[in-house]
């Protein structure tokens, strides 16, 4: 098959989805994985609970749209994708369910036993998905156990190598970081106060498993390679890191929007330095370079990419505009008083 | 047990769950929105509370239904890989798009709708709780769309080892997938309105807010006749359908061994799938299967010997489960019907509300059977006439597969119990006697 320019543009399109799902999400997985940390009261918990309550359902919407746009753009990466991850992918799944209906469920009757459930069910459906996720893609950054027909040769654990664990706690903490301070915007007092209390230690050690996992990058990765092909790409992970580094200052002055933009940046300049580095590969083979799969030899036929290049063109920024408008509707401070 | 019939009963089984809350999302999802519409117009106090109180109930629903409607995306993926491989370039878009145009809509507003209620002025949260209603449609005829291509794969030619499309227009316009969605969407809409009128049912036995669930019941009445006979209509149209482009199917449906010209349908049957043919086969209608397929007495209808062993469904299941499900449909135009001619006075029937109670679960089983018959009908294809589905599964190991599927049933059956437990609880409750000024949560 030969390459085209709508291949490169559902690359884009696939990183674009992928990354919009970790900034998204990204703040309301990490809030629950820091719920016991920043929860202490009910009343707090509470005020966790709605701070997210608007915007999870909607957030996960773009982990659905990123499978489904590998699924019509690039099928065989999807095929040999979630075959290859398949237990770790139904554990990711299994976490959103149990949250999904922690969230929706805990506060609709008011029993304490229930709610303590629910509030259990809430924290490892959060903190598992960004695991999971970084397992996931740190494997995927380095290649897996692939043959030429796409067969895989190895089982869940073969993903639990050293590097996968790194990605793993990296993207726990950095999601954390990313939560703590969305809640230090959308809550206010004791509960707001020790949101950012807890992003500064969180930012801190994303920056030092980021460090570390640049270098991790190096030694088990090609990420890097575009990078020192065309050096002004380095911008990308620096772009990344200075936004982490961001979040201090506004933590300080108390612009705690701020703060939450920074990580999003962050988060957003990490994801874009793995993506830029595997390019144009979508999944590299560990056993054999010949036998990655890329966009090229993954991607669908030039007609189908080219209906979904018009169909995202058209309602992608109807999408922006009304997510946008419901943000800025639902901005207002959640109070953490029982009223 | 090997990798396919574990495959096999994990996708069924999460498809089955799935659409234990579809239907109720779509039905309740427009009748929310046609009382807060009311309200809206009318300003009377008790329209707004029941959009609350079935609102409340709709999202407890649509929860269950949004989380485990992703599992389904993601297993033709873990599971079915030779299948997403084979067909992705024509299968997949249509997944895409029906996240693009409608998962994206439908999450923002149903969150713009409850949260909202204190912040926004009326006239956005009925326009949002509509957009909701709207979203959740459309997602079902994108998703009828994609399971129409499996039913009846048109618009693709085989290309580069694998199914390449050639004709979006084609896909978009596939008779097979509009003729479900037209079947499905009136099914969903009839399970909402009963649903409604046998929660209506238990209060107004209990002699509790009788004014307020006797406007619920009202409109939900005339709601459920409409599209109960629609649903019947429709469905007729859809078998004509199936008749032209599935005939193993029809041919299960039916139990029809033998090809014949004027086959008649006998109302009593009862097939023996072993000896390939029919143990009871009495009170006969002559020419009517005939008739109902290609509309004229004489038609030839192919019987299932036509076909070799392996490429027939399983006879008995599609049999008894289209039969069923038949039975169902003309019982809930009776009981649609009955409920319109006591809609404005249900309470002094007391014999019609215990039935509409009893009634609540039926048209679950009714959708669950016709699903059984599309999708069991279809086999032993996956693509029917294109791709079988034994050919589709994912190279898993079996202990993959073995953790797998018991993990679901377990991780299902306990949320969807404590689900259907809220749902109750709720409904029991009754609506908030005044209606809330506080947030959602």
């Amino acid at each position: 098959m030969e390459g085209n320019i709508y291949q490169i543009i559902w690359f884009v399109l696939w990183a674009v989805l992928w990354t919009g799902y970790f900034v998204l999400d990204g703040f309301d997985l990490g809030a629950g994985s820091a719920f016991y940390l920043l929860g202490k009261k009910e009343e707090e918990k509470k005020a966790i609970y709605q701070a997210l309550g608007p915007f999870w359902d909607g957030n996960e919407v773009w982990l659905i749209t990123a499978g489904g746009a590998t699924f019509a753009a690039f099928p065989k990466t999807y095929a040999v994708m979630f075959s290859s991850l398949y237990s770790a992918l139904l554990l990711l799944l299994f976490s959103l369910i149990l949250r999904g209906v922690s969230i929706e469920y805990r506060n609709k009757y008011d029993k304490p036993l229930w709610k303590t459930l629910w509030d259990l069910g809430f924290f490892l459906g959060s903190i598992l998905p960004p695991f999971l996720l970084g397992v996931a893609f740190a494997n995927i950054f380095q290649g897996i156990p692939i043959d030429e027909k796409g067969i895989y040769h190895g089982s869940l654990f073969t993903l639990l190598n050293p590097f996968g664990i790194l990605g793993g706690i990296l993207f726990v903490f950095c999601f954390a970081a990313h939560g703590c301070n969305w809640i230090a915007f959308k809550t206010n007092g004791e509960l707001s106060e020790r949101a950012a209390t807890l992003s500064k230690k969180f930012t801190a050690i994303t920056l030092v498993l980021a460090g570390l996992f640049f270098f991790g990058a190096y030694l088990s990765t090609n990420l890097w390679e575009n990078y020192f092909k065309c050096p002004l790409l380095l911008i990308i992970p620096l772009i990344s890191v200075i936004g982490f580094l961001m979040v201090f200052p506004f933590l300080i002055r108390k612009n705690f929007l701020g703060a939450f933009l920074a990580s999003a940046v962050g988060i957003l300049g990490f994801s874009a330095w793995g993506f830029v580095g595997l390019f144009p590969n979508m999944l590299p083979s560990s056993l054999n370079p010949a036998w990655n799969l890329t966009i090229y030899n993954s991607s669908s036929s030039l007609l189908t990419l080219q209906i979904m290049t018009a169909v995202a063109l058209i309602f992608v920024p109807i999408v922006l505009a009304y997510t946008f408008w419901a943000y800025k509707t639902f901005s207002f401070k959640v109070t953490s008083k029982e009223n | 047990m090997d990798v396919l019939w574990l495959s096999r009963l994990q996708f069924a089984a999460a498809a089955i769950f799935h659409f234990l809350f579809v239907p109720l999302t779509l039905g309740l999802s427009f009748l929310t929105a046609i009382y807060q519409t009311l309200w809206l117009k009318t300003g009377d106090e008790d329209f707004k509370r029941a959009a609350r109180f079935w609102g409340k109930i709709f999202l407890i629903n649509f929860g269950l239904g949004v989380v485990t409607g992703i599992t389904l995306e993601f297993q033709f993926g873990t599971n079915w890989r030779y299948y997403s491989e084979y067909v992705g370039d024509v299968f997949g878009p249509l997944l895409a798009i029906e996240a693009t145009l409608a998962f994206f809509l439908e999450s923002t507003f149903i969150a713009v709708w409850w949260f909202g209620w204190d912040r926004l002025s009326p006239k956005v949260t009925t326009t949002a709780i509509w957009l909701t209603a709207i979203a959740s449609t459309i997602s079902a005829l994108w998703i009828l769309l994609a399971n129409g291509w499996m039913q009846n794969p048109v618009g693709f030619e085989i290309r580069n080892g694998r199914a390449e499309l050639t004709d979006f227009w084609a896909l978009l316009t596939n008779p097979f997938g509009w003729s479900q969605f037209f079947h499905v969407v009136p099914a969903s809409f009839t399970l909402g309105g009963f649903f409604v009128l046998g929660v209506c049912g238990y209060h107004l036995l209990k002699k509790r807010e009788v004014t307020f669930f006797k406007k619920s019941f009202r409109i939900a009445a005339i709601w459920t006749l409409v599209w109960a006979i629609i649903v019947v209509v429709l469905g007729h149209h859809h078998g004509a359908i199936v008749a032209k482009t599935q005939p193993t199917k029809l041919a299960a449906m039916e139990a029809l061994w033998e090809t014949k010209k004027g086959a008649d349908f006998a109302l009593l049957l009862i097939p023996d799938e072993k000896n390939e043919r029919n143990v009871v086969e009495t009170f006969k209608i002559p020419g009517m299967v005939s008739l109902l397929a290609y509309h004229n007495f004489n038609a030839e209808v192919k019987g299932l010997k036509e076909w070799p062993k392996e490429e027939r469904p399983p006879v008995a299941l599609n049999f008894w489960s289209f039969r069923l499900m038949v039975g169902l449909g003309f019982l809930f135009l009776f009981l649609g019907l009955w409920a319109c001619i006591r809609r404005n006075s249900p309470e002094n029937c007391p014999l019609l509300l215990r039935l509409l109670i009893v009634n609540i679960p039926l048209p679950y089983i009714a959708c669950q059977l016709g699903w059984i018959v599309a999708e069991v009908g279809r086999q032993p294809w996956i693509v029917y006439g294109l791709m079988k589905t034994k050919d589709a599964v994912s190279p898993l190991s079996v202990s993959q597969v073995a953790i797998s599927f018991p993990a679901f049933i377990i991780v299902y059956g306990i949320l969807g119990f404590v689900c259907f437990w809220l749902i109750i609880k709720t409904a029991i409750k009754g609506p908030e006697k005044e209606a809330v000024k506080t947030l959602g949560y």
